[in-house]
This record gives C-alpha cells, structure tokens and sequence, in this order.
C-alpha cells in the first residue's frame, strides 16, 4: 500500500521474478547476452540512486525480493512471470518451480503463474496439468520468442497452441500474459508483430490476453488490435520504466493508451529485478500529462492511478482490495465501441 | 593518401544512405557505425547495434545495405562489413559476404527474403510523415474535407515532406506534385470519412518510431558510453 496526500493506493506489481543469471547457470554466450541485455535496460533507464553492480543484479536473495517489493517497495501482491529459457540456463533462468519456492513460503504476499510451450505437445499438456494443480494457476507467461533446439519461436496461432489455451481454459488458468521477443519463427517476418494475438483473442473470448510491455516496440499494432478485443490488456512492464529519463515518452505511451484502450485494461509492474517498485509506484503517483500534451491526452486522475497501480490486475487475480483503496467510480469496464470500428484494417496499413 | 582521405569521406557518406528500416534514420546518425578502414581499393566497415538480441533481419538488412552502398562507389574493389557483438554476428557476417541473400543465412529459420519486411516498415514511416505533414495543415486551419485533396505540389517544402518523397519512391507510389498527400498503400485517395481515425492511428504508429529511435540511442549509449559519434576511420 502507498499513502500519498491522503490517499490510499493498492499495489499489485504485475510483472516479476526470481531470477537466476549468475555465471554459473548461463550455459552459454546467449545466457551472457540476454542477463547483459536486461542489465543494460536497467542501466539505461534507472534514477542514478537506484543502479545496482552488475553482480547484485545477476541474482536476489529471499531477503532482498522481500525488502525491494514489500518492505520498502509498497507492494500489496506480487506476480511472478516465469521466463524459463532452458537453451540459455543450466537450470532455467526463472522457472515456476524457482518462482513457487517464495510463493509457497509467503502466500500472502505472491501469486505464481505457469508457462508452456506448445512445441512440448502431447507431453506439455501433461506437464501444464500438473503445474496447475501444483500451483493452482490462474494465468501463465508465455514467451514466443523463446529458442528450443533447432527452432527459434513459435506463434500462437499454431495448431498445438490452440490445444494449450483450450487446457488454460479447461484449467481455469484465465490469465494469458505474452511477451514478443526478437526471434521467432519465419526470421525474416516481424517477429514482434502481434497479430496473432488478436486472432487467439477472437477465438478465447473467456481469457485474457495481457500483452507484456504494452506491445513495445510495437505500441501501434498493439493499440490497434486491443481497441477491437475488449479480453485484451496491456502490461507496463518496461514502459513504467521510460518515467525518469524520458517523462513526455511516457506520457505519450499512457496517453496512447488511454485513447485506445480504457483505464481498466492496463496493468503496472516493475518487471523486478530490472527496476524496482519503490521509485516506479512513488514517480508515477506524482506523475502527470505535461500541460502541453494535456488537450490531446487529458489528464491522469487520481482514479485512473488507482486503476493502473493495482485494481485492474485485483480484477484479474481475484484479490481482495480494502474499500479504502478503491475506485470512487464502478469497477465494471464499459465495454465500448472499439475507436476506429468503422474502419478495416486494410485501410488503416497503408 | 589523399585519395583515402577523400574516399573515407564517399564511404560515410554511403554508409548515411543506410537506414535502420525499423527506425527510419541512418545508421550515421544512429551512431551504429563503430568504424571504417580504407586500405587502397578495399574498404572495412564494422556495425553495431544496441543490444546482443537485436531483431536479426533488421541487422541483415543494415550490414547487407552497408555492404552494396560501399560496393557501389567508384575505386572500390573490395567490402568487408562486420556486425559486431551481436547472437547472430557469424550468420549474418558470413551470409552478407557470399551474398546468398536472408534465408541462405538462416537455413531452416526464415521462409523467404526480407523484402516484405522492408516493405512493411516503409509503410509505417510513409504512414507517420503522412500525418505530420498532415497535422501542420490541420493546425493552420485547412479542414478535414479539404486535406483529403491537397497535393503534394502545393505543399511548403520541409524534411517530413522530403522524407515522404523518398519512401514514396520506395514503395513505387505516386510521389510528384499532383500526387495526393493522403493516399492508401495502393495509392488511392482515402476517403474523408474515417479520416480522423485514420490519423489518430498514424499519429500512434509515429508515437512508437520516434519512441523506439529514443530507446534504441539510449541503449546503445549505455552499452558503449556515450562519447559522441563513433570512431570515423581506424578499427580497434
């Protein structure tokens, strides 16, 4: 919970892990490249007092998540994402079962979500049944992008990850979150693109897809397709980010956002251990449209903070939110009319 | 020596021809470019990018670009681009160098050439010059109905307007003065209704360029210290 002139705000922190990128579980330069990769974000973008020695980034100690996110970071709840990329690490990068060790001693304060790869077929489906009842799943990561053997991603548009969502919804696992990454089968397409995530959309209107770091690079096609898919959210993970250095990018993320979507379909995180959520909850509580940019974005009310910091993500995880911490207006989505309904797609990629 | 001084100075300029298809912006301005070499009538070039997962068939596109604006100038016999520090430097160094083209690279991973993809980020940038070009006359008070038939002749000369030429020139659209300024990916007119919506969106999809262009310089900077422009000449 964060207190600020008088007003109370609910934290979820959407986006998380445990992570292992110490020398010793890279299997190889990929491992290097992608914990340097992550690094190097969070070099990027931090405020000057909250860089860490790339040795304290490689991995956190129990100790260390329980003080960044709940003692000092304000958060309520925290969601771990798993990222396996086996190809990369000995043991995983940050698996369920590494995610779950912290969940299972402090339930409380965490929800663990799954994964699954549909190239795992016959026997995934097994595995993510098990998973399920293990954890009791309410959503799962995915990451299209991710290496396995020969292959370099797959779509969820494949057959198979028609058969996984089916099993999500079987499951009760309603939460889907995605993450696009840069390689991805056929390589020479984009492998950011997020059309296929509208198409899984339309086809599981009883899930929803929570599309990680709101569709970056792609903040129009991701626009695009959630304005059209009312099951379809946006994830901030990585965009919260761009507030300190770059305040007018980042008003213009939320106000693109805010003009496509609704307030209720956009979730924060801090994508912990990149950034923490003590700068991120503490900035953004203070943040405000720059007045130039005001008459075409408007303004971010109290409300909408609310929202974005912690009751939308309650929505989709059940969690219980103390009155004093919620919305004044009703928690229930309009519904409206997609932005540009009247328009095809054809016309709009010119 | 003076014609190696004089030909560094046609490599960068070749090299400024070079466009990050997904930033629109030459690999010059970019910074990408970590140095070149004039050896006589060969020339070096060594590229990099700001992160080790960089989207490969953008980077292919950039050294394999690089590669034939070098090739292309005069008492040049021989080009050597390399990407460096990047997963699929090796991929790409050698794919460019034997000039098999994308899916020869990347046997097994890519089904075709990135000819589309070019195609579908040049869309995006002639989308959001469209609508900057369009928002100055929206703000000096001509209306919806009539920028539907403004044409390009009667435009104020200005970069955006420049820009939109070019990337008009690359997707083969009309792009002399009686060409529209709005016009669909086929060339057609667009209709004033939808209009504004049609504008919103590409005003989202200039948002996420110019957003991208800020993110990928500021990690490239935070990836090799921010020190100004790349070395123009001598390899490390």
């Amino acid at each position: 919970m964060y207190e600020k002139d008088g007003t109370k705000y609910f934290i979820v922190d959407s986006h998380i892990h445990a992570w292992d990128g110490t020398p010793a579980n890279q299997a190889n330069r990929y491992g290097e490249g992608f914990l340097n990769c992550f690094y190097d974000y969070h070099r990027n973008l931090s405020p000057e007092s909250e860089l860490w020695t790339h040795e304290q980034f490689q991995k956190q100690s129990e100790e260390k998540i329980l003080h960044d996110l709940f003692e000092v970071g304000y958060v309520d709840k925290a969601i771990f994402q798993p990222t396996y990329l086996t190809d990369f690490f000995v043991n995983g990068f940050n698996t369920t079962e590494q995610d779950g060790v912290l969940a299972e001693k402090h339930p409380d304060k965490f929800i663990v979500n799954g994964g699954w790869d549909p190239r795992d077929g016959e026997a995934g489906l097994g595995a993510l049944e098990r998973l399920a009842e293990r954890w009791q799943l309410k959503g799962t990561k995915l990451y299209t992008a991710e290496w396995k053997g020969e292959s370099k991603g797959w779509k969820l548009t494949d057959p198979w990850s028609y058969r996984y969502l089916e099993k999500c919804q079987e499951l009760g696992i309603r939460n889907i979150h995605i993450h696009k990454g840069p390689t991805i089968y056929p390589l020479n397409r984009d492998a950011f693109d997020v059309a296929d995530v509208d198409d899984v959309a339309s086809a599981f209107p009883e899930l929803n897809f929570i599309v990680e770091h709101v569709g970056l690079p792609r903040l129009e096609d991701f626009c695009w397709i959630a304005t059209q898919e009312p099951n379809v959210y946006g994830g901030l993970a990585v965009a919260m980010a761009f507030m300190n250095h770059r305040p007018r990018y980042f008003a213009q993320i939320i106000g693109e956002l805010l003009f496509w979507l609704d307030e209720n379909r956009i979730t924060f995180s801090s994508d912990y251990a990149i950034w923490t959520p003590k700068w991120l909850v503490e900035q953004f509580v203070d943040f405000q449209i720059p007045e130039d940019m005001q008459s075409e974005y408007g303004v971010l009310t109290t409300d909408v903070k609310r929202k974005i910091l912690g009751l939308n993500a309650a929505r989709l995880y059940d969690i219980e939110v103390p009155a004093e911490m919620r919305a004044a207006e009703p928690e229930i989505p309009t519904g409206r009319e997609p932005v540009a309904s009247e328009l095809n797609k054809e016309a709009m990629s010119s | 020596m003076t014609t190696a001084v004089s030909l560094e100075t046609e490599v960068w300029r070749a090299l400024g021809t070079v466009l990050d298809p997904e930033l629109d912006q030459p690999v010059t301005e970019l910074d990408f470019v970590a140095g070149t070499e004039v050896d006589g009538d060969e020339v070096h070039v060594d590229l990099r990018l700001p992160t080790y997962f960089c989207a490969p068939n953008f980077a292919y596109l950039m050294v394999a670009d690089a590669h034939d604006a070098v090739a292309e100038l005069p008492g040049v016999r021989r080009v050597r681009v390399r990407l460096l520090d990047h997963f699929a430097s090796e991929e790409i160094n050698a794919g460019v160098a034997a000039g098999d083209g994308f899916d020869a690279a990347f046997p097994g991973l890519a089904a075709g050439e990135l000819d589309e993809l070019r195609r579908t980020f040049l869309r995006k940038a002639h989308l959001a010059y469209q609508e900057q070009v369009a928002q100055q006359l929206l703000r000096e008070g001509t209306e919806l109905a009539d920028l539907v038939e403004v044409r390009l002749g009667g435009l104020q000369p200005s970069t955006a307007l420049d820009r939109l030429r070019r990337r008009r020139d690359q997707l083969g659209l009309p792009s002399g003065p009686d060409a529209l300024l709005l016009v669909d990916e086929h060339g057609d007119a667009v209709p004033v209704e939808g209009l504004s919506a049609r504008l919103r969106f590409a005003r989202t999809t200039r948002v996420s360029i110019e957003g991208n262009a800020g993110w990928c310089r500021g990690l490239l900077d935070t990836r090799y210290g921010s020190g100004g422009t790349a070395a123009r000449s001598g390899l490390h």
